[in-house]
Formats: C-alpha cells, sequence, structure tokens
C-alpha cells in the first residue's frame, strides 16, 4: 500500500468519513488517523487488563458462591475486551508483543481510575456501577466510530459489557439497605470513586488536545464534557433511588436545561496521577511486568513445542488423553 | 500419625447436630459427608485457579484458567446445595461454603496446594481432571437422580477441563528444558497426594457401578507422561493427612481466613 | 537426564505472544460460519481452545473454525476497481435479459 499523503488522498479519504463509510485496515488513511486509532486502541486494551487487578483483589475475598462467580465472570469479561481491541490494533500492523512493551515500558498509558485501590468490598459495587456505567457511556458511541475494527470489537464489548453495570448496581443497592455498617461501606466506596469516574471522561473540552480531528473523523461522536453530562444526569436519579448520596455539595438540578449541574473537577488530581504519582500506579505496573515475566518460560515453552512438532517426523500428537471414555 | 488418631478424628461430629443414633441417620450422615468431599474439592481448587485472576501467562490463558474456576465453583454449588438437602438442617450452600472451620471441610490435600507456578497449576489440574472425569462418568448413572443429574452437567465440563491440562502438560514437558524441569519437578511435588483421591469408597447410595476408577486415573496419567517426556515418580506413600477427614494441610487454614472474612467480619450481614 | 529431553538440541525460541489466529463461528444450524475476531495460540489445537474460551463464553455455538492469519489471502484496496467494477452492463447475468413468450408462468 502506498502511504503518501496527498492533498487528494486526504480530500478523499474526508469525503468519505463524511458519507459515514466505515474504513478498513487495508485502507488508505491519513498517517494522523492511524496514530490517533492506535493509541486509542491500545490504551483501551490496556485499561481493561491492568483494570483485571483492582477488581481481582476482590474475587478471592467475595462474600457469597453467587458474588464470588458473578465477580470472576466479570473480571474474565475484561480480559476478554482486552484481547479483542488488542486484536482490532493489530490489524494496523502493530503486534500484541510491541503493545505490551509500550506499556511495560511505562511509555503507553492505561486509563488512570485503575490506579485507585479498592479497600472494601463496597468498592466492586461502586466500580461496577460508576466506572462501567461511564465505560458504557463511552463504548456505545465508540461502537458507531468509523474505524471497522474498533467499532466491532466495541460492539461485542458493549453487548457483554451490560451486566457489568447491573452487577455493580446490585452490589451498590444491596449495601446500601444492609447493616449500618455495610451502608458506611457503600457510601464510602461512592465518596473516593465519584470523582475519579467524571474524570474518565478526559480533560475539559476546552484542554482536550485530541478532540477536533477526533470529532471531525467520527473517531469521538461526543465531546468530553458531553459525555460527562451524560453521565451525571443518567446516575443522580440511580444514587436517589437507593439513598446513596454523591459527594458534590454543588449538585443541582438545571431546570433549564434539564442538566444535573456538578461542582468542579480536580483537574489537578488527574494530572497527577495520570503521570504516574496515583495511589496504585506503582502495584498496577509491577504486577502487569511480574505476570509478563513469570509468563515468559511458559509462552517459550509452548512455541518450542509447536516447533519441535513441526520438524520432527510426522508422530501423531494427541490432543486428548489416550484413555477411551468409561462408558456406564 | 496413626491410623487410630484419623479414625477419632474422621468420626468427630461437624457443627451441625450429628446423628449417632440409627443406621438410616447415619447413612444420611455418610452421604452429607461424602457430598461435601466432593463440592468441597471443587470450590478449593476453583478458589485457588480464580487467584491467577489477572497474573496468568498470557491473555488467552486468563479466560480459560478463569473458565475452569467458574465451571468448578459453579459445580459446588450445586453440589453443596445437594449437600445441604441431604442434610436437612436447613444450611444454606453460602452457609457451607463460608461459615465451616478448616477442620470441618472435606475437600483433598491436592486441590489446597497453593498454585506455584503455572507447571505447577497444570499438574495439579491434570492429575484432578484424570481423577475426576471417570468419577463423574460413573456418578451419571447413580439412583439419586439429582447428582446423576449434576453429573451428566460436570462430565461434559470436565472433559474440556482434561483437554485443557493434557494439551498443556505435553506442551510444558515437551517444550523447553526449563519447562520440562519444571512440571516434573511440579509432579514429583504432588504426587505424593495422589494415593488420598482413592481412599474415600464411593457410597452404593450415590453410585452403582464399582469403582475402577484408580486404573482408569493411573492408565491417563501413563499415557500423558510418557508422551510429555515426564518421569513417573515412585509410588506415595500412605497419607499422613486426609482432607477427607477434615486432617489438612496447613495452607488451607490461611486460603480460608482470606475467602471468608467478610462472612466472619459481619455475622448475619446480607451481600 | 537424557539425551531425549526437550530443548537439548537447540536454545529456547525468544518470546512472543503466539501466532496469530482468526476466529469463524457458526451460530445457528445452516447458518455460514463467521468471522468474530482473532486469538493467539502456540499451536492449531490450542487456537481451537482458545476460540472456545474466547467466543463461546456466552451463547451456544454449533462449530468453530480456527485458521492462521497469516494463510489468509485477501484483496487490497488497489484491487478493488479491476476485480468489484460493478457490473452493471452485463446485464446478460440478470434473468430481466432473456425473453419469454408472453403468459409462459414460473420461469
Amino acid at each position: 500500500m502506498d502511504a503518501v499523503e496527498s492533498p487528494e488522498r486526504r480530500a478523499a479519504f474526508e469525503a468519505r468519513i463524511a458519507a459515514g463509510e466505515v474504513i478498513e485496515p487495508k485502507d488508505w488513511m491519513p498517517e494522523g488517523y492511524r496514530r490517533q486509532l492506535l493509541r486509542m486502541m491500545s490504551q483501551h486494551a490496556h485499561s481493561e487488563v491492568v483494570g483485571m487487578l483492582p477488581e481481582g483483589n476482590w474475587i478471592t475475598r467475595a462474600p457469597t458462591l453467587r458474588r464470588k462467580i458473578g465477580l470472576l465472570a466479570k473480571v474474565q469479561d475484561e480480559a476478554g475486551h482486552g484481547l479483542y481491541l488488542y486484536c482490532a490494533a493489530e490489524s494496523l500492523g502493530v503486534s500484541r508483543d510491541e503493545m505490551l512493551d509500550a506499556l511495560h515500558d511505562g511509555a503507553a498509558r492505561y486509563a488512570s481510575i485503575f490506579n485507585y485501590p479498592t479497600l472494601s468490598w463496597a468498592d466492586i459495587g461502586a466500580i461496577g456501577w460508576l466506572v462501567d456505567g461511564a465505560a458504557v457511556v463511552n463504548q456505545t458511541l465508540l461502537a458507531k466510530c468509523s474505524f471497522g475494527p474498533y467499532a466491532r470489537a466495541m460492539l461485542r464489548i458493549c453487548r457483554e459489557e451490560n451486566f457489568h453495570r447491573r452487577q455493580g448496581y446490585e452490589i451498590v443497592a444491596t449495601l446500601a439497605r444492609g447493616t449500618a455498617a455495610q451502608r458506611a461501606m457503600v457510601q464510602d466506596a461512592v465518596n473516593r470513586w465519584w470523582w475519579p469516574t467524571l474524570m474518565m471522561f478526559g480533560p475539559p473540552d476546552a484542554e482536550s488536545a485530541n478532540s477536533e480531528a477526533l470529532m471531525r473523523w467520527r473517531v469521538k461522536r461526543q465531546s468530553n464534557d458531553a459525555q460527562r453530562q451524560w453521565f451525571i444526569n443518567l446516575t443522580v436519579p440511580q444514587a436517589n433511588a437507593i439513598g446513596i448520596e454523591l459527594p458534590d455539595p454543588e449538585l443541582e438540578f438545571d431546570a433549564e436545561s434539564g442538566n444535573w449541574k456538578s461542582g468542579a473537577v480536580d483537574w489537578d488530581e488527574f494530572r497527577r496521577v495520570l503521570r504516574g504519582d496515583g495511589p496504585c500506579n506503582h502495584e498496577r505496573m509491577a504486577a502487569r511486568r511480574r505476570a509478563h515475566e513469570e509468563g515468559r518460560w511458559v509462552r517459550q515453552a509452548a512455541q518450542a513445542f509447536e516447533a519441535r512438532r513441526r520438524t520432527r517426523a510426522p508422530r501423531e500428537i494427541s490432543t486428548t488423553p489416550r484413555r477411551e471414555p468409561a462408558h456406564v | 500419625m496413626s491410623a487410630g488418631l484419623l479414625e477419632t478424628v474422621a468420626s468427630q461430629p461437624a457443627p451441625a447436630p450429628a446423628p449417632e443414633a440409627s443406621g438410616a441417620l447415619e447413612t444420611q450422615r455418610a452421604r452429607f459427608e461424602w457430598l461435601l468431599g466432593l463440592a468441597d474439592d471443587r470450590l478449593i481448587l476453583g478458589h485457588r485457579l480464580s487467584e491467577w485472576c489477572g497474573h496468568a501467562p498470557i491473555l488467552e490463558e486468563e479466560l480459560a484458567l478463569a473458565n475452569i474456576a467458574l465451571d468448578l465453583i459453579g459445580q459446588a454449588q450445586m453440589l453443596f446445595e445437594l449437600a445441604a438437602e441431604t442434610e436437612g438442617a436447613g444450611r444454606s450452600a453460602d452457609a457451607l461454603a463460608f461459615l465451616r472451620d478448616s477442620r470441618d471441610f472435606r475437600n483433598m490435600l491436592l486441590v489446597e496446594q497453593p498454585n506455584g507456578d503455572f507447571a505447577f497449576t497444570i499438574v495439579r489440574q491434570f492429575l484432578f481432571d484424570a481423577w475426576d472425569l471417570p468419577q463423574l462418568e460413573a456418578l451419571c448413572a447413580s439412583r439419586y437422580k439429582d447428582l446423576a443429574g449434576f453429573a451428566a452437567k460436570a462430565c461434559k465440563e470436565a472433559r474440556y477441563h482434561l483437554r485443557h491440562s493434557h494439551g498443556w502438560l505435553l506442551r510444558l514437558g515437551g517444550g523447553t528444558q526449563e519447562s520440562n524441569r519444571r512440571t516434573q519437578a511440579a509432579l514429583d511435588e504432588l504426587w505424593r497426594f495422589t494415593p488420598e483421591l482413592f481412599l474415600t469408597p464411593v457410597l452404593p447410595s450415590m453410585s452403582s457401578t464399582s469403582d475402577a476408577s484408580e486404573a482408569h486415573f493411573q492408565e491417563t496419567v501413563r499415557a500423558a507422561l510418557s508422551e510429555a517426556d515426564l518421569t513417573l515418580p515412585d509410588a506415595a506413600p500412605f497419607p499422613a493427612l486426609r482432607g477427607r477427614a477434615g486432617l489438612h494441610s496447613e495452607h488451607l487454614g490461611h486460603l480460608l481466613a482470606e475467602m471468608q472474612v467478610l462472612q466472619r467480619s459481619y455475622p448475619g450481614a446480607k451481600w | 537426564m537424557s539425551e531425549r529431553k526437550p530443548g537439548a538440541e537447540s536454545t529456547p525460541p525468544g518470546d512472543s505472544q503466539l501466532p496469530l489466529f482468526e476466529v469463524f463461528v457458526q451460530e445457528k444450524s445452516g447458518a455460514a460460519h463467521q468471522h468474530v475476531g482473532s486469538v493467539h495460540a502456540a499451536d492449531a489445537e490450542q487456537a481451537l481452545q482458545n476460540a472456545r474460551d474466547v467466543y463461546a463464553r456466552r451463547g451456544a455455538l454449533l462449530s468453530l473454525w480456527v485458521v492462521a492469519s497469516d494463510a489468509i489471502v485477501a484483496t487490497t484496496p488497489e484491487d478493488s476497481p479491476c476485480f468489484f467494477d460493478p457490473a452493471p452492463h452485463k446485464i446478460y447475468r440478470h434473468p430481466q435479459f432473456y425473453h419469454t413468450p408472453q403468459g409462459v408462468k414460473n420461469l
């Protein structure tokens, strides 16, 4: 494929986008478009995989069998979603090895929300309800983005992710009508997760570096602030319904716009966590690097086994145990 | 440790009232304990596998290990319900899982061993799967209809689990020198827990077939090990501890302390 | 140990996330297999298992195919003009091109 960028090619590309066409990996695309998509998809994939850690932290302590199964299935989904997204990004010719190297070197980013600790069981509820709720807003829009592999991955993810938010809300609602200790636990969790969740939508529109081009290319379908507002409007009634207070004294319904007006987000905190100085940045990266290092000999063994099999005289390698199942 | 101590321990009452009076009630107690053993194996092994979540060697294996863990914990839940029904003391599946102490757990020692490296986890899983599948196949014909129903479903899952662990056993045994060494070390370490797999007789009320599963197990293991360039360890001695009798390794207490922390810290709370 | 021991002949391979396979599923009886995504795996059997673990988590599937991604041959956008030029002028492929005597039905 010829990658030369000419004004004609650019114009033809912009016209395809404007006509609502979907771009596929082998189509010509401006380098900027390709770079932005790679950045977004790999960041998104890393976020899913790093996001397994704070929630995985409670799988072994989930309080009932139902909760244990539900949480494990949910965290498993995050792995699946990371997998879909890495594959979508690989369609642009960058390998998962390269993306993981960038993550482990600290060159790639992931959602800063996962640098906060899960301190109580209620955090699992708060993450499912708030963090996944915010993700659903963002992902529903991305499912309509102009790059085919990303949109298709998102469609699959949105279909699967619906249960996450409901599971989270069920946990929060159960705790909210529980004992005094449980009510305190869940209010504390919401207090800690509310503001970082609002930060997930990214900096205010005025400061968002990539927004303009991404909107034009129909990668991003709504601005950060618009998505944030949408999420707040969705969430406030859900909090009210179960007697949970959102930790924002300035939260107020504006009848004229139909929006819940919120107080100011602490963007200094956002930038601090993004820079690497959040509560768990160090632990998250250390855990990912360790899993990668400790898995190396396993990946090497699997490849060596296959290489040996291919070079050996065609000896039948059985894929199932030789014993016939007992017939009873 | 003498067999005498094991006998004493085995007959110690569980926390629920243990009826000793009539033969019928003793059978009921034995059935309860037998079902618990089956359930506890699955809960504890599923729990161990779930500890891998977020730390597996490759992303695809995250999903595979979680699937097996989910199957096993789901199986445990069904068996706890059967056990609770058999006991008839009104205990829920959650009460059985989260409110018994380690002395009342009936799982075998193999499944409570900590994960170790990936080879250790795979060998532990393979030994369990090679034991579990023929057992479940036999239980499909149980006259206890609910148990047969459970086994029919669990059988399909177990067949896949064995295919997965067997595949990895071949890859790790036949992969690199390092992977072969790690896998052989895991096998040498875990082999001593295998005699326990065949110590507990199948209750006639639970399964109608005679117990030929040890031969099946040995055959599956022998064939796989030879294909995987691994050496069968020397025969393991009679086990000094027996999980089915509530005599566990020190690992189980820690596992339960973690697993049960919320139920223990907030008695009576709903989750 | 013995000479037969694996890996004795060569140094271990470099690390990688394993080769890529494309996954196709059949969801309903009679339906065609459809591409759903990809998995990484060391070999074909593992690719099949990984595809099952990743893409059959929900809902029943009837059949799974996996194929090494580098075995797929595809057209490029440059091929499109000569491969897929719409053929409205090739009206002889359409039934309307052919005349039937009046009154004849079911043709």
